[in-house]
């Protein structure tokens, strides 16, 4: 690709990654960006022009909102030559285009799942499943709490067994590291078959 | 289309571009990684307060995300002016890994044993 190798002398770019935390609107894709990221979460936003949306969606939907988007994000430098990005996707369903955008290139997903209204990350699990992206379900416990088995939500969810799903607490960075590992320990035994 | 401040908003920021939306050429992802040149071309055309700053920000390698929201400025606009950059020869870039589908176990693993050393 023309432009894209020559580096400037002295100073060498590292590579890039991402994995995008998706998740209903709410269920704490920010908090888990933010507790796990060296930097403060970071915001872009978007203007919304009407070829992203089809004409339905704007109905009743107040102009100033659907102005917008927002697309938080967060760093993970892994090592001197290599940094992990995290995008947190817009929640809201009318923002979906900007998901397929989102998803190229990426290494995978997290869903983020609240057990009080799984509803809510359905959608986003239809999405990676249909686009065969990998995935993994972090179920965010309300203060931390898990009175849900995984097995269970993941049946509930009409998941294969073979998805992971780990309950944790997207306030803690240990907690939400977790369940990146928990992902890349997916791709890696994925990819070795 | 009357949303006044809020759609003054918007709009300005495409008054950088020309009234361009979308960038000549495709190199620009969320995180592919951006370096001003060093020491830059002489000549060419006088370049805009914003350019200047986007050569600034990234003496350093930022990725385009970063670098949109240090600027304040959407992500579609920034491209667009990366792409002059690129074209005047005053910023390399670099494209991220894994653009494919295929597997790459090595990095895979990389990624896996930096995120347990966290």
């Amino acid at each position: 690709m023309a432009g894209s190798d020559p580096t400037p002398q002295g100073i060498s770019a590292p590579d890039t990654v991402k994995i995008l935390i998706a998740g209903g609107f709410g269920v704490g894709k920010t908090t888990m960006v933010g507790s796990v990221s060296e930097i403060v979460p970071l915001r872009t936003e978007e203007p919304l022009t009407t070829a992203g949306l089809g004409v339905d969606d704007l109905d009743g939907i107040p102009e100033k909102k659907a102005t917008t988007v927002a697309l938080d994000f967060g760093r993970i430098s892994i090592g001197q030559d290599l940094v992990l990005y995290l995008f947190g996707t817009p929640g809201q369903q009318r923002f979906w285009f900007m998901w397929n955008d989102l998803s190229i290139g990426a290494l995978g997903a997290v869903v983020l799942v609240d057990v009080r209204r799984p509803e809510s990350s359905f959608a986003a699990i239809d999405f990676f499943e249909r686009r065969k992206i990998p995935f993994v379900i972090g179920v965010n416990g309300f203060h931390g709490e898990h009175p849900y088995d995984p097995d269970d939500i993941r049946e509930s969810l009409a998941l294969p067994e073979n998805t992971p799903v780990i309950p944790f607490d997207a306030r803690e960075r240990t907690s939400s590291r977790d369940v990146l590992i928990a992902l890349l320990d997916q791709l890696i035994a994925a990819s070795a078959h | 289309m009357n949303g006044g401040d809020a759609a003054g908003r918007l709009v300005r920021p495409f008054t950088l571009t020309g009234g361009r939306t979308r960038p000549a050429r495709g190199d620009f992802t969320l995180i592919t990684m951006v370096t001003a040149v060093d020491p830059q071309p002489s000549g060419g055309t006088r370049s805009q307060p914003e350019q200047a700053r986007i050569v600034r920000l990234c003496a350093k390698p930022i990725v385009v995300a970063e670098l949109a929201s240090k600027l304040d400025l959407p992500v579609s606009v920034v491209a667009i002016m990366l792409c002059d950059l690129l074209e005047a020869g005053r910023i390399s870039v670099r494209q991220p890994r894994m653009i494919s589908r295929v597997p790459d176990l090595d990095l895979l693993k990389k990624v896996r044993d930096g995120l347990g050393r966290l």
